[in-house]
């Protein structure tokens, strides 16, 4: 007998901003289950991938839980968030890490300058580069909450950049896979929007 | 481009929000939730809650409000109030704030700092500094300002500690001048610039808000990241969205609402 699913995992990535993250998405409506096995992980119509923290340990932690093969695998809508965006990348500068390599790109860290803060913390815009559903609603003035000091270089699969000293990625998408570097739980009715685009998406 | 913050600061004693003038005197101004709800509706860029009496009672925050000011809320917001540990920080991060802020226990412990930078990235780990001007006209700290009757004037200098604690790991310094705290004068502009200059994380400047141009000062002058009020803005004679267009005519980027 097939086993049921439901509609949306949020992967225990070890993160601080997990509960965060699952009342934004219980604001829309939704009530994910909080997953650390890949087996029930593969039940799940879409997955959000948190984070906070640094990439290695978090990379160590998905590797513990055996998700890392169950990532590879996954085929629905999936979206990292902050340095679970970071993850979803091919390689970080932060403790020169490989890892899960389902965007190309790099991740390195930002450069602090005259007037340029690292960590970069605060309120900045997102400017669109690409059509796509996930940005849909979303004003040429929106702005959203970043933190962070590690980015993704702006590339092809980028939905929107934003800028810091210089460009970066902000969200971005490949196939069914997407990120977001900043923190839409935490980006008012910006981020509500794009969570709420996510949970209708259907990974093209 | 990055917004210039607001940030309405909420003194919590006893599951309610409470102001002071200079530290002392503290007098009920709302619930927590309710608060904090409002100044999200109003444009808030974040919220900063000090849980004042922690410190010197030698207690953590009570933890169970935090969890529902995240259920509730859709903006970053910070914790404060004798987090001692990681164990003590990790319980307020995972019930949902963004960042922890750490004053006097920092400053019995330096090492506090480094610890959670290590557990919970340095973007989590905000540290406050209570300053006050000596005789002598040097700038130093002051530790468990919550309760006047335990406050410590300590030997360390204000600009020594903003350095030494950003090797250490702070990700934020918010730097409460408390000369200007209450008494709405404006911002204490000179000490903001010489922290400034050996600032190179984010910096919250605190104390002495009173008007809007006060505000305009403080980020054109001191060229601070943020600014944090509380009595300003809990008396509600400056409209967080009032004071936002404000700071636009002056050529201020601020998040639009």
């Amino acid at each position: 007998m097939p086993r049921k699913t439901f509609a949306l995992a949020v992967i225990d990535s070890g993160g601080a901003n997990i509960g965060s993250v699952c009342y934004a998405l219980e604001r829309l409506g939704v009530t994910p289950e909080l997953v650390s096995d890949p087996r029930r992980l593969a039940l799940a119509e879409r997955a959000i991938l948190p984070g906070v923290g640094a990439a290695r340990p978090a990379m160590a932690r998905l590797q513990s839980l055996g998700m890392i093969p169950a990532l590879h695998d996954w085929q629905r809508p999936l979206l990292g968030i902050c340095l679970g965006m970071q993850l979803l990348f091919d390689h970080s500068e932060e403790g020169e890490v490989e890892l899960l390599s389902l965007i190309p790109g790099r991740v390195r860290k930002m450069q602090d300058a005259p007037g340029i803060r690292i960590p970069h913390m605060g309120w900045n815009g997102l400017q669109s580069t690409r059509e796509h559903v996930l940005m849909a609603g979303i004003e040429p003035d929106a702005q959203a909450y970043f933190v962070h000091s590690y980015a993704a270089e702006v590339s092809p699969f980028t939905l929107a950049s934003s800028e810091h000293g210089q460009p970066f990625t902000a969200l971005v998408q490949r196939g069914n896979v997407a990120g977001a570097q900043f923190h839409p739980e935490r980006s008012a009715q910006v981020g509500a929007r794009i969570l709420q685009n996510f949970l209708t998406w259907d990974g093209q | 481009m990055l917004s210039r913050r607001l940030i309405p600061c909420l003194d919590v004693r006893d599951g309610q929000v409470v102001k002071g003038v200079r530290f002392r005197d503290h007098v009920v101004m709302g619930a927590i939730k309710e608060l904090a709800q409002r100044y999200r509706d109003a444009g808030a860029d974040e919220l900063v809650f000090y849980d004042i009496t922690a410190s010197p009672e030698g207690r953590s925050v009570d933890r169970s409000w935090v969890a529902r000011v995240a259920r509730l809320i859709d903006i970053p917001f910070c914790v404060a109030g004798g987090i001692r540990s990681v164990d003590d920080a990790k319980a307020i991060l995972f019930a949902g704030a963004d960042k922890v802020s750490i004053n006097s226990p920092a400053l019995e412990r330096p090492e506090l700092i480094g610890e959670l930078a290590d557990a919970f990235g340095v973007q989590c780990v905000v540290v406050g500094i209570d300053s006050l001007r000596d005789a002598d006209g040097e700038w130093r700290v002051r530790q468990y300002t919550g309760d006047p009757s335990k406050t410590r004037a300590l030997r360390k200098r204000t600009l020594d500690w903003v350095v030494e604690s950003q090797r250490l790991g702070a990700g934020e310094i918010v730097l409460n001048c408390m000369g200007t705290d209450g008494v709405r004068e404006g911002y204490d502009i000179e000490q903001l610039q010489a922290v400034r200059a050996l600032c190179h994380v984010p910096l919250v400047a605190s104390g002495g808000a009173g008007t809007a141009s006060h505000f305009a000062d403080v980020f054109q002058q001191a060229d601070v990241d943020a600014a944090l009020a509380a009595s300003v803005f809990h008396s509600g004679e400056l409209p967080i969205p009032e004071l936002k267009n404000f700071l636009r005519t002056q050529g201020i980027e601020v998040r639009h609402v």
